[in-house]
Parts: C-alpha cells; structure tokens; sequence
C-alpha cells in the first residue's frame, strides 16, 4: 500500500486532478477552496501544465469550456456565489457535450452568505444551476481520500459520457486533513473524434456549438443527451450503507453530515435503537433502488443537510412517500452535533407504525 | 477502542494550528486515525484560533469536536469559551503565563504551564506552544515521546532544518517541566 500522508481535502483534489492527467487549471479565488488553486498554481508550471488566474468566475469557466472543447482534460473550482456565476457556462457546456470537472466547496448562502460549510447548492448541483434541460454528474465526497478517489472517477467519467462532473464537498471537508493514500490513478483514455484539434486538411470540421435554431434539431439532441442520462442513472449510482441491517430507522446524510450522523448511529445503537445510515456518494444519479428497497425494512427517515432541506425531497420521490421522512438540519454555515441528528433518530424510532 | 478528541485553541500567530498538525503527524506515525480540522477564516487574521485533533484507533466520524477529552488553551477567551465541555476525567492545559485564571472544575485534570515565559527565557520565544505539546504527550502514555524526532522532521520543511532542534527543544522543556 501507498505511504499515508496527512493532506487537506481541498489539496487531496488538486492533487489527484493532476495524477488524472489534468493539465489546464482555470479558476477565481474564494474561500473556502483557495488551496486548490493555490496547489495548482505551485505545481501546474512545473510539470508544462497550465494554471490560469482569470479575472472572473465567468472568464474561467469559458476558459474550461474551449479548453474542452478541443479535447483536454480541464477543471476550474470555486465556492457557492462562484458556482452560481459559472452556471450560465456549465448550461453552454451541457447543450455543447463536452466533458468538463468542476469542484464546489460550499459555504452558507443565498447571496455572498458566509465563508462556513453548508450543503445548501445541493438543488443547484442536481437540478440544473444553469437553464435547459441538463444534468451533471455530481459526487459527494466525505473524506479527504474520498476527495481524491472521487476527483479522479470524476475526470473519468465526465470523459466517458462527454458531461460535466461536479464535486460537492463543503468547506470541512475541503479544510480539514487526514491521511490519504495515492494509489496508481487508474486513468480511463476516452477516443475524443469530436475535438476541436486541427483538421490538418485530413477530416472535415468539427463544431462545439450549444445554438440549434432548428427546434426539431434541439429536440434530438436533448432526447440524445437524455438517453445517455439514463445509461448514467442505471450504472453509476455509488452510495454507502452502513450499520443497515435490521435497521428501523434510516439515516440518509451526504459528505460531512454523514461524518455526523455515522456517531449519531452508533450511538443510537448503542442504546438499543436500530438505526442505520445510507450515505449517497453520486447525488446525481441519486441512489433511488437502495432507498426504495430500505423503505420495505424501516419505519422511517432522517435527511441530516446543512440547509433548510433539499435532499429531503428525492428521499420522498425515491420512496414514493411511503415513510415519513424527518429533517434533522443546521443551515447557514453551522453543523449539526450528533447529539441533534440522535435526538432526530429517537424521534423517528418512536413514530411511525 | 480508543478515541482521543483533543482541541487547541489561543490566538492567530501562536501556532495553534502548527501544534494540531504535530499531534496529527505523531499519530499517524503511530498507525492511528487521525483527523486535523482548523478554524478557518477572518478569525485567523488575529482573532482566535482553534484546532480540533482526533486520534483513533478507528476511523473517525465526525471531526468536529464538541466535547474534548484534552484542551490545550493559549488565551484567556479560549479558556471561558472551553473549560466546561471539556469530558469529566478530562485534561485540560493551561499556558499560565497568558493566563492568570484558574480553571473552577474539580472533576478534571488541570496543568497549568508557564509555557510563553518558559520559551521566552529558553530563546525559543516563538515555541510556547511545542512546550504545551510537550506537557500533553507526557501525560497521555498512548501518545509516548518516542518519535517525536521523527514527527517534527515530517513537519519543518526540509529549508527549515535548522528549526526541527528548537522545536525538539521545546517538547522535551514541556516533558520536563516539573510544575
């Protein structure tokens, strides 16, 4: 096994990115992801990559979308008020199929909020952020190796299905260290014929273009797009069960609050109560089978977010509303202790059936 | 199962975070799980600063603390802010130097260390808070002084060498510190 180094998550992102080959880095600062392009600005020249401070959030994200466009492999990070001004570029990278990776270390919000992790850009993440019709693969790390074992399936797959793949962490988990090992990134090679590389007068012209003024032409590539999201929700699902056997109650908590809700369960274990936690790792595609399946085994829910409740709703269209499902939640850049998420689950084991 | 929740908190530019990162190293060359979570943001321009460590013999849950089993505090704040969630039968450090304050609890461990006047008259003025890391590592034997050569090499950046002595300088006036 690979030396365990001690390694902030936001640096563990950069530097797997790197190991998956990535060598074009756009981005604006902003707290609380500013390591990562701190750590690309150091390296990225070393190794002939690129590192480009641009003036804005909007100018980077339009540097991913050309740098994607012809083929390389790009990422650009930011945090919440940032991601809301890269939206209109994530839509034009959406309607152009081109694969790109994008890092949201949330802090609180609406507005400039606060600098403090939140969970709160979870509708943004997976219900679009941008305009039309769209999905990005989105992946919730919940610990410093997950930062890293995720960067590097995210470039992967974003290359596989021509999308974006978007990390969802928070501002803990980007801070915080803990050890990491790097294993052999294993690099999946896509063939990219639509790049824009040069013709050399061999081939005809490619076009990255979002603009179709022919609505039945728009239509088709949206069914095409649509299709290919299928295939996505049917094989890319990942998520986490833990302590679910015989479990009445069910804990559903993503990144950091799963860290949370992980002591909330034992605890309630330990005191007789069967909990157990499904901890999503893709949000998008959400992992539908297994919360359908848990509501045939338990009396009820827990969504622990860090936000006034948004993941709580596709807990309820995953299980077609058969359990209630409670919100255990802090918003604004404050945590939820254990003790809240167990008085949460106490709740839970005592209503029901 | 051992679980060892240790926060430290005084002011930005004590090295508060720098001490966090020492327990954290030393731990991982222990084979132990660790996990670092600092404060971060306007509080570290000159505010207060804090650091949450857990060491573990499992994986750690949550990393935030909120019930310590060991404090270290290098400022009077810290200490008002602290003292009562710290665990019954827990340890809790004080830098008295910097702090004239006594700590009212009867149901914990308390030390308190001249630890900023110690390193004053030791030449290491900057190390006060290696002297505390060096009081904690003697009071918790599953931490032990041994390798803490080898944690502060990990640490000091290689163009830095000259440091890694002082450092070791300090940890061992904490070990030794009679009080």
């Amino acid at each position: 096994m690979a030396e365990r180094i001690l390694m902030k998550g936001n640096e563990a992102i950069a530097e797997a990115a790197i190991r998956a080959g990535c060598r074009h880095y756009f981005g604006y600062p902003i707290t609380p992801q500013t390591e990562i392009a701190a750590y690309m600005a150091k390296k990225m020249p070393k190794i002939g990559g690129v590192f480009l401070q641009a003036e804005s959030e909007i100018a980077s994200i339009n540097m991913v979308y050309g740098a994607a466009a012809a083929g390389m492999r790009v990422m650009t990070s930011s945090s919440s008020p940032g991601i809301s001004l890269k939206s209109e570029g994530l839509s034009y990278i959406a309607g152009s199929d081109v694969p790109a990776f994008v890092v949201n270390v949330q802090r609180g919000g609406p507005g400039l909020g606060g600098i403090q992790p939140s969970q709160s850009d979870y509708f943004q993440a997976t219900k679009g952020g941008g305009h039309g019709d769209y999905h990005m693969i989105v992946l919730a790390p919940a610990s410093v190796q997950e930062m890293a074992s995720l960067t590097i399936k995210g470039f992967n797959l974003a290359d596989k299905y021509r999308m974006t793949a978007m990390i969802l962490a928070d501002g803990t988990i980007g801070q915080m260290m803990e050890p990491i090992s790097f294993e052999d990134a294993e690099i999946e090679n896509y063939e990219k014929p639509w790049a824009l590389t040069g013709t050399k007068m061999e081939r005809t012209h490619n076009i990255v273009n979002s603009l179709y003024l022919k609505p039945d032409e728009l239509e088709r590539t949206n069914f095409e797009r649509f299709a290919r999201y299928k295939t996505i929700e049917e094989n890319e699902v990942l998520y986490e069960e833990y302590m679910m056997d015989g479990a009445e109650v069910c804990v559903v908590a993503f990144g950091i609050a799963a860290r949370v809700a992980k002591n909330a369960v034992a605890a309630a274990r330990s005191e007789g109560i069967q909990a157990g936690l499904i901890r999503p790792i893709t949000l998008w595609p959400f992992p539908k089978a297994p919360l359908r399946r848990a509501a045939g085994q338990v009396k009820a829910f827990v969504s622990v977010e860090l936000s006034m409740g948004q993941m709580i709703e596709d807990i309820r269209l995953a299980t077609e509303c058969t359990r209630p499902v409670s919100l255990c939640n802090r918003t604004g850049g404050m945590i939820p202790s254990p003790g809240q998420v167990l008085e949460s689950i106490r709740e839970a084991a005592k209503g029901g059936n | 199962m051992k679980t060892t929740q240790i926060l430290i908190a005084g002011f930005g530019g004590q090295g508060i975070l720098f001490a966090g990162k020492f327990l954290a190293y030393k731990g991982l060359l222990e084979d132990l799980q660790v996990s670092w979570l600092p404060s971060y943001g306007p509080e570290m321009r000159g505010g207060t600063a804090n650091c949450s460590v857990i060491l573990s013999d499992d994986p750690v849950g949550s990393p935030i603390i909120t019930d310590p089993d060991v404090l270290i505090v290098m400022n009077l704040p810290s200490l008002q802010k602290y003292a009562d969630t710290v665990v019954p039968g827990g340890q809790i450090y004080v830098d008295s130097t910097l702090i004239s304050e006594k700590v009212v609890r009867d149901d914990v461990q308390v030390f308190y260390i001249p630890a900023t006047q110690m390193a004053g008259d030791a030449g290491v003025s900057t190390l006060a808070n290696m002297i505390m890391m060096g009081c904690v590592l003697k009071n918790n034997p599953e931490l032990s002084f041994d390798g803490t050569e080898e944690t502060v090499k990990k640490l000091v950046p290689p163009k830095k060498a000259a440091l890694v002595d002082l450092n070791l300088k300090a940890l061992e006036l904490g070990r030794d510190y009679a009080g």
